[in-house]
């Protein structure tokens, strides 16, 4: 089977603030991390070509050249191939634009059997690149996957969790999967694996080894939507600010609950 | 619609290192005297409103635009499972109403299943004008292909304005698949909506992962996409009904599908977090698993749940349902308490509701005391044991 794991380079640090009275961001050094979800995107993958002959898996990412580090993270924890797209043309995109970029870019890669992402990213936190890129390939997906099995080159089986309920689902291939936490347990990065990689090159396509190269269809012109405004989330200023010993702040909060009538 | 270009005539050491500075995400390089900027580049134009002067511009590239005049109507997708409607759908329905009260246009509830004439009648009762049902026996279970195919149908007939969709687990799988088809945008887990009189809709969120809200717009595509989180607004009160239900031909729609349910079966209850009215949430202040037996007392006292924040998920410290915020769960509780808890906004968006906000943090500079109503300037690990000796003499 051919494998493709989507997996994203995110700030380690959710510190991102923005000063009120200039409107600039201020983002709490540059330190990145590959999203945690994708962590069991690649677990996910790397269990089943353990128990499926001749498996390979590709990781692909979207981003600047520094996003190669998440992809030879999974390489070394696992995949046979990585590649990077990577094109300032991209910038801006929302949903929708990273979604086709990304469709295009596995297109030009050849559509594997099953395509895996994390069930969202802690940056954007939309849970909806995966659903838009299936969608753009024209193949089903299912979303909160937490389980595969029974899987041949044609159908797979999938247990997917919602909020309250699971569901199994028998699924053809070539389909895509966004994955939750389920059973699987990312390993780490092997050295052994970093030395066998020492001289390979990770691959990094443009715009122009897309298909479409056309580029009012990518990144701000290929968006529909657009960030109006940014600005710092409300602040009620109705906050009392409870002072003292550890002693006595343990007193008052306890008379806080207690004419609360909480306790 | 545009791109950023960088004026090399007014690039200078002084201004690279102004812009390198300004940049938040790291997108300038500079080699050979050449300013370039690279992929990183979210187009935020920052550069260009606080930067020096001149160097980057914005270049507008014409558009056409579309007649917005053409789309009319606010539709709220109706989820159901086995004809019973998921609640979301009912406060999607109030806030339909009050946007379309500006912008002067009806309130469509669409519902697909294969028997959901309750539901429809209970939509007339939170006072929708109209209600389209799609209803057949293939229907009964959410099928993501065949629905988007659904779906795409009614805006096909119906040319509505904005589709409101709940952000339920199926909701967040099923929104952007009909985005993709219908090539418009999606605005995720909305904490607060507006309109304009013309129609545009304003979807605010965070953003960028961190403690920043975005105004979000989509100005020249129809229809406008938006899902939301289940308790972020609240549904209305039950009216006389007015509205007009309509049953449409469903054989027109393809129901191929390579998706086959087997079966489907519903989770071990756990107390859901998202009814309780006292909560105790944990943050990363904890250190370890087992420090989490120092609020047993507390949450006893209180007759509290204990929910935590989305690290102590990674950490595989609780079951997933116990997370509060935008990625678990909108909690509106009469009393919160905060241990140890940085206040990302994705987390504050998901409980700034609740009546009661107590927050205990040794760090002053936490986001949760901007909106709690006690903050307590204290590490947990001396405030807690203090406060367990109060309860144990008390009770």
């Amino acid at each position: 089977m051919n494998l493709l794991v989507c997996i994203k380079q995110v700030p380690a640090s959710s510190k991102v603030d923005v000063d009120p009275k200039t409107g600039v961001l201020i983002r709490d050094g540059l330190n990145v991390k590959m999203n945690p979800y994708d962590l069991y995107a690649l677990e996910a993958a790397f269990a089943i070509k353990e128990n499926y002959e001749s498996t390979t898996i590709t990781a692909i990412t979207m981003g600047p050249n520094s996003a190669k580090s998440v992809l030879e993270e999974a390489l070394y924890m696992g995949c046979d191939e990585a590649v990077l797209l990577s094109d300032r043309r991209f910038a801006g995109a929302d949903v929708l634009a990273t979604a086709y970029t990304l469709s295009q870019l596995i297109k030009a890669l050849g559509v594997p059997d099953l395509i895996i992402c994390g069930k969202q990213t802690t940056d954007g936190d939309t849970a909806q690149v995966g659903p838009e890129i299936a969608e753009f390939l024209g193949i089903p997906h299912l979303a909160y996957v937490i389980e595969t099995s029974n899987y041949n080159d044609k159908t797979i089986r999938l247990r997917n969790s919602y909020d309250t309920y699971d569901e199994i689902n028998e699924v053809q291939l070539p389909c895509l999967i966004t994955v939750d936490k389920g059973d699987w347990i990312p390993r780490l990065p092997s050295y052994k694996r970093k030395v066998n990689f020492k001289d390979y090159q990770i691959r990094t396509l443009t715009l122009k080894d897309l298909v479409d190269q056309d580029p009012k269809n990518y990144g701000l012109n290929g968006s529909p939507t657009q960030v109006e405004e940014i600005f710092p989330p409300d602040k009620s200023n109705t906050s009392i600010n409870i002072e003292g010993s550890k002693e006595e702040l343990a007193k008052k909060m306890f008379d806080i609950l207690k004419k609360g009538k909480f306790i | 619609m545009g791109y950023i270009r960088v004026n090399q005539k007014l690039v200078n050491k002084d201004s690279v290192d102004e812009l390198r500075k300004i940049c938040p995400f790291d997108a300038f390089e500079y080699q050979d005297e050449y300013l370039s900027i690279n992929a990183a580049c979210k187009l935020c134009r920052l550069c260009i409103k606080k930067g020096p002067k001149g160097v980057c511009e914005f270049i507008e590239t014409e558009t056409k635009q579309i007649d917005k005049s053409n789309y009319k109507g606010i539709a709220v997708y109706i989820e159901q499972r086995a004809n019973q409607a998921h609640p979301v759908a009912w406060e999607l329905i109030g806030k339909a109403k009050e946007l379309a009260k500006i912008s002067q246009e009806k309130v469509i509830g669409v519902v697909i299943g294969d028997d959901v004439s309750k539901i429809a009648d209970e939509a007339l009762e939170y006072g929708v004008d109209q209600v389209i049902i799609y209803q057949d026996d293939l229907y009964r279970d959410f099928n993501v292909e065949i629905y988007t195919n659904v779906m795409e149908r009614f805006f096909e007939e119906y040319q509505v304005n904005i589709i409101l969709i709940g952000g339920s687990a199926k909701g967040r799988s099923f929104a952007p698949r009909v985005a993709a088809r219908l090539k418009t945008g999606l605005t995720a887990d909305c904490t607060m909506l507006d309109i304009k009189p013309n129609g545009d809709l304003l979807q605010i969120r965070p953003a960028f992962g961190g403690n920043i809200m975005a105004k979000i717009h989509t100005p020249n595509h129809r229809p406008q996409l938006a899902t939301i989180r289940y308790k972020m607004f609240n549904a209305p009160s039950k009216t006389v009904p007015f509205g007009k239900v309509f049953y449409k031909d469903c054989s027109i729609i393809s129901s191929n599908t390579r998706v086959k349910l087997i079966e489907s079966f519903d989770k071990p209850k756990v107390k859901d977090i998202s009814d309780a009215e006292v909560i105790i949430a944990c943050g990363r202040a904890f250190k370890k698993q087992k420090d989490l037996l120092l609020i047993e007392p507390l949450a006893k006292a209180l007759g509290a749940e204990i929910a935590c924040t989305r690290p102590l998920i990674e950490n595989g410290w609780f079951d997933p349902r116990k997370q509060i915020g935008l990625s678990g769960r909108t909690v509106k509780p009469k009393l919160i308490i905060n241990l140890g808890i940085s206040g990302a906004v994705q987390y504050i968006e998901g409980m700034k509701e609740s009546e009661v906000i107590i927050s205990i943090n040794n760090d002053i500079d936490n986001k949760l005391f901007d909106i709690s109503h006690y903050n307590i300037l204290a590490d947990i690990y001396e405030i807690i044991p203090e406060l367990n000796k109060i309860l144990e003499a008390y009770l």
